[in-house]
This record gives C-alpha cells, structure tokens and sequence, in this order.
C-alpha cells in the first residue's frame, strides 16, 4: 500500500436478499479528514451500505476498507477505526448518558480514568456534559442524536459514519448536529459519511455520492452536480434519478 | 491514539467481557418487575401447585435421594432449572429487542471476534438466571425443602452448566426470530414442552408407566439431563451422562448461534435490515 490510505474504500460492491439484488456495483471513496455525503432517497440502499460497512452483514463480493483494513480480512482493526450512528436509535433507554458511553467504552476494550475522561469531555463537546447521570429515556430526540454522537466518538475512530442522524428532529436539533459534526471533522480530522435524503445538509463543496435504486448514479461535489441546473442540488437529485439507473434486478 | 492502533489483548478481552456482564446487571437490577416474575413463577409452583399434588404423587426412593422425599422436595431441582430455562428464553426476547430497537447492532459493531461477543452476553444473562436460582433455593430453604449445604456449592457448577446449554439454545431462537411477537410461539412450542416433558415435574420411571413414547420424548429432551445434572448436584453427586449430555448439547447450540449471527454465513445477512430502518 503506497500514500494514505482512504478513510473508507469501497469498491465493486454488490448485495442482495434473496432474489432481491439492493446494491449493484458500489464504489465509494471518503478521504481522511473529510465530510461527505451519500445521498439518496428511502429505499436507495444507504443503510444496506452502512450494515455492510459496519459488518453487520457480510460483504461477498467487491472489498470494504476502512482505513486500509480489509473489513472481511482485518475486521477487528477496521471496525476499530469506525464510529456508528445508526439510523435507528440505539441507546440503552434503561441507563444514563453515561453509563451508556462507559458500557461502548468496553465493547471496544477501553475502561480507567482515561475513558472517563474523555468521556466527559464529549459529553460537554455535545453540550450535554450536565445530563450525564439522568437516564437516556428522559432526553429529547435530538438531545438522544448527540448522545449517541458522542459514544460513536468513545474510542478515537478516525471514520464516522451516520446514517440519516438527523431524521424526526426539529430544526433546531437538526443544526445543532450538523454543527457538531462539521465541528469534529474541522478540529479531530475525523472523515464523515453522512447518508441523507435532506439536501438543505449539504454543503456546496462536500464530495457528494448520488445512491438511487442501488446504484451509484453521480459523484462529485455538491456544486459540480448542481450546477448542470443552476446549482440547484435538488433539481440536479431529480433530474439524476428520473434518468437515472432503473431498479437493479 | 486512533482505533487501530491499540491493541486488543487478554485485558481488552476482559474489559469487553465485563461491560456486557455489568450491562446486563444493571439492566436486570432497574427491571425488578423482572425479577420478581422470575421469582413468583417457580414459587407458584412450589408453595401452591406442588404442595397440592403432595398427596397425590408420592415418589418412590431413588437416587439421589437415600429416603422418601415429599413432592416439593422433588420438584425442586426442575423449578430452579425452570428458573434458567425462562431466564435465557428471555435473554433471547432482549436480544431479539434490542435486535429491533438497534442497540443490538452496538454490540455487533465491537471489534472483538463475533463469537466472543455472543459468549460474553450468553454468559452475562447465565450468571442473572444464576442469581435468580439461588434466591429461590433460599426461600425454598425456608419452606423446609433443605439440601445439603454443600450440594449448594456443587450445583453451582451445574447451574451455570444447565444455564449455558438453555442460554445458548435462546440465542439460536432469538436468530430466528424476526420480531418479538415470535415470543409467544416460543413459550407454547419450547418452554413448555420442554419443561413438561422432562423430569422436571415426575420421574421418569413414573412417566413410563403412563406412556412408553413420552418416556422417550423425556429421555430425547436435553431438560431433562440439566435438571438431573443439578438434582444430583444439589445433593453432592455429579452425575457424569447428564454433564456430557448438557455439556455437548451448550457447545452444540453455541456454535450453531454463532453461525447464525456469523455475519457471512448466517441469518442476518441474508433478511435484511432490522424493523425501524429503510434499506
């Protein structure tokens, strides 16, 4: 392997259930450092490619990096290196906020002061360093989103992924976690692969990955695929998927 | 430090270990409702049902007991096995839940090997059955159905044993089960057939005499040997068919769970993403 390796490296990816084929020849590229985008509409095959990337089910064609680490060849040092948050919610409603980080904490084999610490130190990153100790079924939506935000970040990954984290919250909640985000990938160089169907989340300069009946139908930044329409994403989204690939069988 | 460049050893292993174990405890001990229906069920059974049948089943000597024991002292054995015999099909009614809500995919994203994963949550809800077991065997005690203190001891190990072996067959159901509505069809086509055809509740020799086939079905059932196993040991004999028979049949359903959960091979890949997300 020459040059840095790439925070996430897909390539030739295929899936299906059954009969029914949901991913069809995926190649997907996130640098270190860097915030991008995976943009499509529901049913698009986005949180297929997140379970495949986070091992809950197996590539069994094409390759998965992370970091340059096979995810089928190297799955512990590539899972390592990877933070989740999931579309669905997956706090433990039945503990606290910290109680919650300090039990991820583990599954990645990390305990002491130095997780405490750098556990407190997230919370307080997500402003939610007052609410440690009250049960995580007393937060609000978005208040749950930040938390889990923080826990993604327990073990030092270098790649987060976050699949739809801003669905079912207000707006108020929903910039607070855009920030959050872009602040991280600012400050800590984490690389981000923010799956959404919410074109307002996308910045004119992200690296964009169009996904539409599972298939990767334009790549690019937000405005070269815009500006064919004015540099309008939306538009751009239409047009692409109106034309776009047909329903992978 | 990132990720990767930490390294994983025996202590990480530990740490992992120990957080799914803290976890499960935690969560056990704000659910009290839990485990007080864990309690009241066998107690039922013990205070009402078995003291009703005293005089209608009488059990013969035979081993391990050296005399005539009353009906409750029977029975027992079977009610704390039962105990763990709930105790894992409910471990896999969590994982199926969490599997639903998604915090199953938290636990499946930790970069230990899948497998040691699936043992530390199997052993985790084990030593809560555990726990459960000897409460009821203490207020049993009470109730004047008294073992020897050290049959308390060596059922330990045939309690964690029995409790693996029933643990590990609720990961295989809770593989297969796409929602938790499933539950219900688990405790009418496992829990109860299991646990009424076994000697849990008779002895064999007695369910002989009533029909030649459920003899049979008892002796196939894998109950009946961690019931044994634990009767035995509650008064001081380890009883060697029944520890290799619970001990093969726990190693049988771990690896087949395992293979379920095996994110290549298994079940999971091959249904689709978990209730609550879109493909």
């Amino acid at each position: 392997m020459t040059g840095t390796p790439l925070a996430l490296d897909i390539r030739r990816l295929d899936h299906s259930f059954g009969k029914r084929r949901v991913l069809a020849g995926i190649d997907l590229a996130v640098e270190q450092g860097r915030f991008a985008a995976l943009l499509g509409p529901n049913g698009a095959g986005k949180t297929t490619l997140f379970s495949i990337a986070t091992r809950l089910y197996a590539n069994r064609s094409g390759a998965v990096k992370i970091l340059g680490h096979d995810l089928s060849a190297r799955p512990r040092h590539a899972l390592a290196e990877l933070g989740v948050v999931f579309q669905a919610r997956t706090l433990d409603l039945d503990l606290s906020v910290r109680q919650n980080l300090i039990y991820h904490a583990a599954l990645h084999g990390l305990a002491g002061r130095a997780v405490a610490a750098r556990i407190a130190h997230l919370l307080a990153r997500v402003g939610l360093g007052e609410r440690q100790d009250e049960p995580v079924r007393v937060l609000s939506g978005g208040q749950a989103r930040r938390v889990e935000i923080a826990r993604a970040l327990v073990h030092r990954p270098r790649l987060l992924l976050l699949d739809e984290p801003t669905v079912g919250l207000d707006l108020a909640a929903r910039t607070a976690i855009r920030a959050i985000v872009r602040d991280l990938v600012a400050d800590e160089q984490v690389a981000v692969l923010w799956a959404t169907h919410l074109f307002d989340e996308v910045a004119p300069g992200d690296p964009v990955h169009v996904l539409h009946h599972g298939r990767m139908i334009a790549e690019g930044t937000a405005a070269a695929i815009a500006a064919p329409f004015g540099g309008d994403l939306e538009q751009a989204f239409r047009a692409l998927t109106e034309t776009g690939a047909e329903e992978v069988a | 430090m990132s990720g990767a460049g930490r390294p994983i050893g025996l202590a990480g292993y530990a740490v992992c270990f120990g957080g799914i174990l803290w976890r499960e405890m935690l969560r056990f001990l704000r659910q009290k409702g839990r485990f007080l229906s864990a309690l009241v069920r066998p107690l039922i059974w013990l205070f009402i049902f078995a003291a009703g049948f005293r005089s209608v089943l009488g059990v013969s000597i035979i081993p391990p007991y050296q005399t005539y024991v009353l009906y409750e002292v029977y029975v027992t054995p079977g009610l704390a096995v039962m105990i763990l015999l709930f105790n894992g099909m409910q471990s896999s009614l969590s994982m199926v839940y969490d599997r639903e809500v998604g915090s199953m995919r938290v636990l499946l994203t930790s970069p230990f090997p899948r497998g040691s994963l699936l043992f530390a949550k199997l052993a985790a809800g084990v030593a809560v059955g555990v726990v459960q077991t000897y409460v009821f065997l203490a207020i049993a005690r009470l109730w004047e159905v008294e073992m020897p203190l050290a049959g308390y001891l060596l059922a330990l190990p045939a309690l964690m044993l029995s409790g693996l072996m029933l643990g590990a067959l609720g990961l295989v159901f809770s593989s297969l089960m796409r929602q938790l509505e499933n539950f219900a069809s688990v405790m009418n086509f496992v829990i109860f057939p299991m646990f009424f055809a076994s000697s849990a509740l008779y002895p064999l020799w007695r369910v002989r005499e009533g029909s030649e086939t459920l003899y049979w079905v008892c002796l196939a059932n894998p109950f009946t040997y961690a019931v044994e196993l634990v009767r035995n040991a509650l008064y001081g004999v380890v009883e060697p068919v029944s520890a290799l028979v619970v001990a093969g049949c726990a190693a049988a359903f771990f690896t087949l769970a395992v293979w379920a959960y095996d994110p290549g091979r298994g079940i999971l890949g091959r249904r689709g993403a978990p209730k609550g997300d879109t493909p």
